[in-house]
């Protein structure tokens, strides 16, 4: 080696730096921004059992959002999730009225969760249809049939037990279902960041066809990516269902758009192949916490929809109107 | 020539309208009058003008999700107006809906156009966004027939020849549609957009451009829905038409328009359309619980795109055979 041989760096920036500049910092500079911005605004804000009531307004929605994430991820769409709560929830319902117990009920609304992403899952992978339009017909189908079920009645008279998965607690302030969001997003991280997986579903999502000639079985991939949707909704089905009791056909009506907001503004591409579960993660608690601080605020649920809409279309606009900025500035 | 005309999905669509009507007419016959046929038209008239707007824009490879939520914003906004100077003409009245409608149509067409954003993404914001603003505006009350001056609610009920003004504007809209996709450059290059938006611009066509204009098209007629909605039924509140957006879209897709963008027709989105539309309204007839409509129109989604993908799949070489399966 000769002393005049220049040292070039492996890398242009140090791990520190693209940590620093990544979208998941700015989204946690965020959430603390709106956090102390809530804790000013309402002394009622920093009370942990206030603090522990507010993540029900996420967790359900974000256990839906991770494998949601990963579908994205892999360039595939699943607009039927809120219609697969509704009816997973009726199948529960119909289920306790004949007296199943708490352990059926639940394997029910998962069963049911599975069903419902396995019929998406035959339509886009096996007939090859695009998941969008697919997934706004069984979302009218599902949540359809649970009006045909129910019309505009409802299903109470769940056993007492059942209650605990909406509405129990494991430790302290701390739910089941915030639990149940945490195992999840261990796995789910674990399962997209570090196995070949995860790996595949990132491929198919930048370039199907380059996936598929690398060997990776594509719509084997998203068969299993709309089954796991599937299943979460039914897992998110019996949480929601266990924490208000009851099944009407309109329950969680309008989720999936609020799961869709939570993925992208967790810094997943709408257009697949980028994304990260830690995102998604920080993405639920900044939900949780807008929606909260301005419930706090006596802020009607329709108008912190507006918030939604502006943050959906915002965070996604921010950058590319920054970026056009800068290349015009160069 | 014959036989594509009966092979055309449009003809397929028509003969499966019809075996419809018979199966209702043998045990209904009364549904088939020209009377109810009428009113059947007239009740589907909103669901086919806010659909030829859907169609454009589905055409250019985008979607409008917030045509019902633009509807009910203007159509609370007209209806404020009215209450406010009810002595104000129903053109003018037309012109502000149309003109919101364009400009809320021209909102989702600019973030699409110059920032970029997919077009669900941002309709998808747009839509909860409008449906605020609407509570907003009203603090969610409501705004009642007897609010509304006579000639505000009459017009869309005022019958010309036979059928009521509602019926006529989508006659007019279907003609106007029909002229503009088939013999406008503007309606060649919402096709050469949607069919392949590279060789667009290489035949010097404005792709984003192009997408904003059908943007303001079903904006413009979300718009002037919205007054239409408003004053048939008498009522303005902030959940009108909720859901309708998807309504819209299944029209738009039974009637043969391609979600890939490039394929659609005037006469298939009139015919998506008229079947939903014969559906809803025969339920009630045939004495199936109106519950049920919600399922069917998703199952007819679902049939149909199944239906339009096994039509178009022929087309291109197959080089590899399982490549075709990774698109």
């Amino acid at each position: 080696m000769t002393p005049t041989a220049r040292q070039i760096p492996d890398r242009l920036t140090t791990p520190a730096q693209r940590l620093f500049k990544s979208w998941e910092a700015l989204l946690l500079a965020v959430a603390i921004g709106i956090f102390v911005l809530n804790s000013f605004a309402s002394p009622y804000f920093l009370n942990v059992w206030n603090l522990s009531d507010a993540t029900f307004n996420f967790t359900e929605k974000a256990m839906i959002a991770f494998a949601m994430a990963l579908l994205i991820i892999s360039g595939e769409i699943d607009l039927s999730v809120a219609s697969i709560i509704a009816l997973a929830s009726t199948a529960m319902g119909a289920a306790a009225q004949f007296g199943a117990g708490t352990t059926e009920l639940v394997l029910i609304g998962m069963g049911v969760g599975m069903l419902c992403g396995a019929f998406n899952a035959v339509l886009v992978t096996i007939m090859g249809l695009p998941s969008i339009v697919v997934t706004i017909g069984t979302m009218s189908l599902f949540r359809g049939i649970s009006f045909i079920v129910l019309g505009d009645g409802a299903f109470r008279g769940y056993p007492e037990s059942f209650a605990f998965f909406g509405q129990g607690y494991i430790w302290w302030v701390f739910s089941f279902e915030i639990f149940l969001f945490a195992i999840f997003a261990v796995i789910y991280a674990v399962v997209l960041h570090k196995t070949n997986f995860g790996r595949a579903v990132f491929a198919i999502g930048n370039n199907a066809t380059g996936a598929l000639f690398s060997g990776i079985r594509v719509q084997r991939v998203k068969f299993i990516l709309f089954l796991l949707t599937g299943l979460m909704a039914g897992v998110a089905a019996v949480c929601l269902t266990s924490r208000l009791g009851s099944t009407r056909p309109s329950i969680a009506l309008g989720w999936e758009l609020e799961v869709i907001t939570m993925v992208v503004l967790g810094g997943v591409n709408i257009l697949g192949g980028s994304g990260s579960i830690p995102g998604v993660v920080i993405a639920a608690f900044v939900m949780g916490l807008v929606t909260f601080g301005l419930g706090l605020l006596n802020v009607p649920g329709i108008v912190m929809s507006i918030f939604l809409g502006l943050l959906l279309i915002g965070v996604i606009a921010l950058p590319r109107l920054w970026a056009q900025l800068a290349a015009r500035r160069a | 020539m014959l036989k594509r005309l009966v092979k055309s999905r449009e003809m397929i669509l028509l003969s499966a309208i019809l075996v419809l009507l018979v199966l209702i007419s043998t045990r209904f016959p009364g549904f088939v009058a020209p009377a109810n046929m009428a009113n059947v038209f007239n009740d589907t008239a909103p669901l086919i003008i806010l659909a030829l707007g859907q169609m454009v824009v589905i055409v250019t490879r985008c979607i409008d999700l917030s045509v019902a939520a633009n509807l009910a914003l203007t159509g609370m906004v007209v209806a404020m107006i009215n209450t406010m100077a009810p002595g104000l003409p129903i053109p003018i009245i037309m012109a502000i809906a149309l003109t919101l409608g364009a400009m809320m149509g021209a909102i989702n067409g600019l973030l699409v156009w110059k920032v970029g954003i997919p077009p669900i993404v941002v309709t998808l914001g747009t839509m909860t966004i409008f449906r605020g603003i609407i509570f907003l505006l009203s603090d969610g009350a409501w705004i009642n027939a007897h609010e509304m001056s006579a000639s505000f609610t009459g017009f869309p009920r005022a019958v010309v020849l036979g059928l009521p003004m509602l019926s006529w504007i989508a006659i007019l809209m279907l003609g106007v549609f029909f002229v503009l996709v088939t013999r406008t450059p503007l309606g060649r290059s919402f096709f050469a957009v949607g069919g392949n938006p590279h060789a667009a611009v290489y035949t010097g066509i404005n792709v984003g451009r192009t997408q904003f204009t059908a943007f303001v098209l079903s904006g413009a007629l979300a718009g002037l829905t919205g007054y239409l909605w408003v004053a048939r039924y008498a009522v303005a509140y902030v959940d009108i038409a909720g859901g309708f957006e998807l309504e819209v879209v299944a029209a738009c897709v039974i009637g043969g328009v391609s979600i890939a963008g490039g394929i659609g027709s005037v006469g298939g989105v009139l015919l998506g359309a008229l079947f939903l539309g014969i559906v809803k309204n025969a339920l009630p007839v045939v004495h199936i619980s109106p519950f049920w409509q919600l399922a069917i129109s998703g199952s007819a989604i679902i049939i149909a795109v199944a239906f339009n993908a096994r039509a178009n799949r022929t087309q291109g070489r197959v080089i590899l055979k399982s490549a075709e399966h990774a698109t």
